[in-house]
């Protein structure tokens, strides 16, 4: 080989290295964040359906665990960093950040996307002033799950609509400490999204309400007492022990490892028990509604994961065409046709409720159906209140405050303060964070 | 002369260290352990300890999801280059305060030091803004100057440390031979400063590759790191120990092994200059 023809050679090489940039450099790339659980990734899996369909458009995925997800996320919105075409946020954060600026309505998701077969519930908490800010990929409230096996041992027949009444009596009638069996497994970890989710959900059912119409906290009326003394109390007698350090992940393990008669949490949790894979007791567990009082207000709550676009995005028509496939009723129809009925994503839409096919391979699509639809995130309590979320409240000081609370109520089911103090201590750290918020005048 | 140490106090000394060394070394073993187990076994209670059904599922899965090699090569490039970086900074300055002191040079360090005290999601803002001015965010070059920024304290404490055992006729007879500022430090001062600059230089390469909060708050899809790698195995909301524990093994396997293979050199440097 001369000169010339390598000279030559490498001069058509690195034009058809430009050309072929070039090419690239026309498709759009969209930077999308997300979650760490099942569904998420099952859609990452799947996105060569929607690729092909849109060749001009690539994806890259930015998947975080859901604490480091959401302070990444905040960061990046508030500073108005552009880091991402599309984020996955919690329906506690899309009323805050709709309210600020932050999100574009998803006004552009396309003639077949059917926005009226959302389901109420969850449309509702993502509908601010009229208009669609984020669109749920999958959502789940909060259920009983329970071991027949137990109960039938213990000649107990668990409604479907159980009060908690009938539950505490339950559960102190199964729990067997010297065969490490706890009648009942609930979250009593610190956190806004641990254990004040559970109890905040909880307090709904018992009347009670984080604010009054003029924003005064509650902690101080009865029927905050009568929750907490409640749990607390109930705990001690039917709990695993160390249940002040126990979340989701803990209480999960106790369960499917066979040591809980019962566990109220995240609808979710139903396709973890029952898979015979992780669980021991795969065959064994039932569902019921999260129990109620009586009152009107069941103790369940209401979650979604939605994917959003971010207004500091410059890509935003794409970013739309994404969201309405991926949270679309042909997405649904794909994840059934390539891993089955039982692994589409909960909780979104009406027709899937609809489905036979889905009724036959999901167990518990009734009762999480009904849990959701039990939920009213913008009259969560018996009273009226001033703010939407059932197990939160959408304001941006809850996270700070809710911790804060929900370090107090730990503490007082590790039996380091009484119920009276806790509540005490509560009412006076909140008294003080909404004064100081500018909420109370 | 060695003292005479009777055979029973050797025998206690020996499995003291060896208790303590094991207890140390636990967790990462567990982890190690927990990524060849299925998800059941990860929770199982009582916990398996070697007797469960070995799999690489978990491995496999963990590759099959996301970009290892992506994610190893940014962790590469950030902490070599960061500690490179920090190191063509450090030596110049160590040097300075190390041979020509001020009365001030003590409170100097000091302040250098201080930055190291405040708690960085206090900056996260203020310097979240200037990445995006300056057009850094979720680049490996934004990464390097800020592990560069935060581990400079630390390397210039570690090489002053050094230096100050150093002799200074030693540069001084440099000097009079007619050495230039420049030949004095490359060629006097650094050589015989090997094992210490060796030393700083492993542990910094260890402490950018574990650092995991400004690379996972700086970073998005490109420039992410293997903090971030692991952080999309972590779950609040369904367990994935086994999963979790494979991606760990797989961030933490290259620099452990760096580690190990230059386990002699960090001693030595890290007991250079303790007893005088």
């Amino acid at each position: 080989m001369n000169l010339r023809t390598f000279l030559l050679g490498t001069c058509s090489a690195a034009a058809l290295a430009g050309l072929t940039h070039a090419g690239w450099a026309q498709a759009e790339t969209l930077t999308i964040a997300t979650v760490n659980n099942g569904d998420m990734i099952r859609m990452q899996k799947l996105t060569d359906d929607f690729t092909s369909k849109n060749p001009d458009i690539q994806l890259e995925w930015v998947t975080l665990e859901e604490n480091v997800l959401r302070q990444r996320v905040t960061t990046d919105i508030a500073t108005k960093g552009g880091q991402y075409d599309i984020m996955t946020i919690g329906t506690y954060e899309v009323p805050i950040w709709a309210k600020q600026g932050w999100l574009l309505p998803l006004d552009n998701l396309g003639p077949e996307y059917d926005v009226d077969d959302l389901l109420p519930a969850i449309r509702s908490g993502l509908t601010i002033d009229g208009k669609l800010y984020a669109a749920p990929f999958y959502g789940e409230s909060s259920m009983v799950m329970y071991r027949k096996d137990l109960f039938e041992k213990a000649g107990l027949t668990m409604p479907d609509a159980p009060t908690w009444e009938f539950v505490a009596e339950a559960a102190r009638k199964i729990t067997d400490k010297s065969n490490e069996i706890y009648g009942i497994c609930l979250r009593g970890k610190a956190g806004w999204g641990e254990n004040m989710a559970f109890l905040t959900a909880t307090a709904n059912a018992f009347g009670a309400r984080w604010f009054d119409e003029n924003w005064k906290p509650q902690f101080d009326q009865p029927e905050w007492k009568n929750a907490l003394d409640f749990y607390v109390k109930l705990m001690n007698d039917a709990g695993p022990p160390g249940a002040s350090s126990n979340g989701f992940n803990e209480n999960l393990s106790l369960f499917q490892t066979g040591k809980c008669g019962m566990w109220i949490d995240a609808t979710v949790a139903a396709s973890f028990v029952t898979n015979p894979k992780e669980s021991t007791v795969a065959d064994k567990v039932g569902f019921a509604l999260a129990p109620d009082t009586g009152l009107g207000k069941r103790g369940n709550w209401l979650w979604a994961w939605n994917l959003a676009v971010p207004a500091g995005t410059q890509k935003a028509e794409a970013a739309q065409k994404f969201i309405a496939w991926a949270t679309g009723k042909e997405y649904l129809n794909l994840v059934a046709e390539k891993e089955g009925w039982a692994n589409v994503p909960p909780g979104t839409r009406i027709s899937l409720y609809e489905n036979p096919e889905y009724q036959k391979a999901a167990p518990f699509a009734k009762m999480t159906l009904d849990s959701i639809n039990a939920a009213d995130p913008k009259n969560p309590a018996v009273k009226p209140v001033p703010y939407v979320g059932v197990q939160f409240v959408a304001i941006p000081e809850f996270q700070g405050l809710g911790t804060a609370v929900g370090q107090v109520f730990s503490a007082a089911l590790a039996g380091q303060m009484s119920v009276d103090q806790a509540l005490a201590s509560a009412q006076q750290l909140s008294t003080r964070e909404m004064t100081k918020a500018g909420y109370i005048k | 002369m060695a003292r005479n140490v009777s055979t029973g106090r050797k025998l206690i000394t020996t499995v003291v260290a060896w208790t303590i060394g094991i207890l140390i070394f636990f967790p990462i073993l567990w982890t190690f352990l927990t990524s060849f187990k299925t998800e059941a076994q990860a929770i199982a209670s009582p916990p398996v300890f070697l007797f469960f059904d070995w799999t690489t599922e978990n491995y496999a899965e963990v590759q099959s999801r996301s970009d290892y090699l992506k994610h190893f090569m940014n962790s590469v490039i950030v902490s070599f280059g960061s500690t490179l970086l920090g190191l063509l900074i450090a030596i110049p300055s160590a040097w300075a305060m190390a041979f020509s002191p001020t009365k001030r040079t003590k409170d100097v360090l000091m302040w250098m030091l201080s930055t190291k005290m405040m708690p960085p999601v206090g900056v996260l803002v203020p310097m979240y803004l200037i990445f995006r001015n300056w057009g850094l965010l979720d680049t490996r070059t934004g990464l390097v100057i800020v592990l560069t920024l935060i581990n400079l304290p630390i390397i210039i404490w570690m090489l002053y440390t050094y230096f100050k055992e150093i002799p200074g006729e030693i540069l001084e007879a440099a000097r009079m031979d007619g050495a230039s500022l420049s030949k004095e430090i490359i060629y006097v001062l650094t050589p015989m400063a090997i094992p210490g600059i060796a030393s700083t230089l492993l542990l910094n390469i260890i402490l950018a590759w574990n650092e995991a909060f400004w690379t996972l708050n700086l970073s998005a899809a490109k420039a992410a790191p293997l903090t971030a790698f692991i952080a999309s195995y972590s779950s609040p909301e369904g367990l994935f120990y086994a999963k979790l524990s494979a991606a760990s093994t797989m961030a933490i396997a290259p620099i452990l092994i760096l580690g190990w293979f230059s386990q002699k050199q960090l001693v030595r440097g890290l007991t250079f200059g303790a007893v005088k």
